[in-house]
């Protein structure tokens, strides 16, 4: 299978089973388009190249095709039966410190922290029990990590403190090594709080949408004000404080501003070097949902930010964009690649009532409780779905083109849209193949532009 | 070649880590 586009004057041909990606001339990328389908009589009548253009490139698509690197066979499929033998053992759990808030996001997935139940907020006891459960249940592995999670977790930051420290405790007794992230909205950051996260959290996540106006809007306080005002100058510092490396600012855009490049390059005016700005997954009931019919302007918005990046490198002011972040030189083992983030195998999330749940997004629905951090996973018909979710078991992802670099999408989004875990959501589909097919291009400038 | 040039010379047919793909 091999997926032809043109998009910033390059053309472009990725062979989906290898990851190789070429790029070709006019003539060659025409010829590819009838390669398969036509003789080389038909070649020659249906293109208005000369012969022995045409000849030449055939040559070269034969060239590439006996080397492996088009119309490629795929590898990976014989391998699924040793990569499903494997005994699953949990390396991360998203510890639901906090099932509360001090903003109220109209878009937010967690029901403005409450996750659809009464407000609480976990004890040290339960997390110290959900430690406990993650290195008991985490077999050989070494790297384990905890997202520390809500709702807000600064709401909670004691226990949060204190987890940390026994963590470190713990880990010397098992020979583990935690990996600690926290996610906030940065409303309760203190100089103290931020001190302590640069001497303790391996990644941190800070939620912003972009320009004032739009984060406002959406993002307001509980008095009905905006955070931006707030938030912007304690993110900038924090940010400047880790040297701009292991943060994102993390943004979501709506129908609302589907015109998002202007959020990202926003953030990236005000200094920010690692930047997410993700479409909003809603039923499409909501006003602010993305729906089929926006799907065109957010197409062209990914490619004006792509070209944008290309300027701004130009001059210097680069920064990292999540989710055109794509490597073509290594790129991770096997099952990862067609299985995704692990959720409901590998990485689970714990609430505030040790309660366990698949990933953070199932949190609030009962339906995926698969058991708790005292008396471990109990459903087990659950698991062993998710254990077996992959890219090869998706009617969607056979003959998807981007399927190794977003290995089947998000399991919450498909159950919430579709009611299967298996069955991705479209819209989401639509957009990530748009921004593989930016990465791409990015990776094909960056190479070739200087030529 | 004339007419392709191939970006990348890793490939996936030739193939403890952070929870995530595209790593």
């Amino acid at each position: 299978m091999v997926h032809r586009y043109k998009m910033n004057n390059y053309n472009i041909a990725l062979d989906i089973n290898s990851g190789a990606v070429h790029v070709l001339d006019d003539v060659a990328f025409d010829v590819l388009g009838l390669y398969k389908s036509s003789t080389r009589e038909e070649i020659f009548n249906s293109l208005a190249y000369s012969q022995n253009e045409i000849v030449e490139a055939i040559n070269e698509l034969k060239g590439l095709e006996s080397a492996g690197t088009l119309f490629s066979e795929d590898a990976y499929a014989g391998l699924l039966d040793e990569i499903n033998g494997r005994e699953p053992v949990v390396k991360a759990i998203c510890l639901h410190v906090t099932h509360d808030c001090n903003l109220t996001c109209k878009y937010c997935f967690a029901d403005e922290g409450g996750y659809k139940g009464s407000r609480s907020l976990m004890s040290f006891e339960t997390g110290k029990a959900a430690l406990d459960f993650l290195i008991r249940n985490s077999g050989g592995r070494r790297n384990l990590e905890v997202d520390f999670f809500g709702g807000e977790p600064l709401m909670n930051f004691d226990v949060v403190k204190k987890l940390v420290e026994y963590a470190r405790a713990e880990e010397k007794k098992h020979n583990k090594n935690f990996r600690f992230t926290v996610t906030t909205n940065g409303l309760l950051l203190t100089e103290e709080i931020q001190s302590y996260i640069n001497e303790n959290m391996h990644n941190v996540v800070l939620s912003i949408d972009g320009r004032k106006e739009i984060n406002d809007n959406m993002r307001k306080t509980k008095t009905g004000g905006g955070s931006y005002d707030i938030i912007m100058p304690k993110f900038k510092k924090l940010a400047d404080s880790r040297g701009q490396t292991n943060y994102y600012v993390r943004g979501t855009f709506t129908k609302g501003n589907l015109d998002f490049s202007g959020d990202v390059l926003h953030l990236a005016d005000e200094g920010f070097k690692q930047i997410s700005v993700e479409p909003v997954v809603a039923d499409a009931s909501e006003a602010y949902a993305i729906q089929v019919q926006d799907l065109d302007m957010v197409f062209k918005e990914y490619e004006a930010l792509a070209l944008k990046i290309i300027s701004r490198k130009k001059n210097n002011q680069d920064f990292n964009f999540f989710h055109f972040m794509l490597d073509l030189e290594g790129g991770p083992c096997v099952s990862k690649r067609i299985a995704g983030c692990g959720a409901g195998t590998e990485y689970l999330a714990v609430a505030p009532n040790g309660g366990l749940y698949p990933c953070h997004q199932f949190v609030g629905n009962e339906e995926f409780k698969i058991g708790d951090i005292y008396s471990g996973i109990k459903n087990h018909s659950l698991t062993e779905e998710f254990e077996k979710c992959n890219v090869y078991t998706k009617e969607a992802c056979k003959e998807c083109f981007a399927k190794f670099y977003c290995s089947g999408g998000c399991l919450s989004n498909a159950y919430n849209f579709n009611k299967s875990i298996q069955k991705p959501y479209e819209i989401g589909c639509q957009m990530q193949r748009k921004r593989v097919e930016c990465a791409i291009m990015l990776k094909a400038h960056e190479a070739f532009a200087s030529l | 070649m004339k007419h392709i040039k191939t970006l990348n010379t890793k490939l996936l047919n030739n193939t403890e880590c952070q929870t995530s793909v595209a790593q």
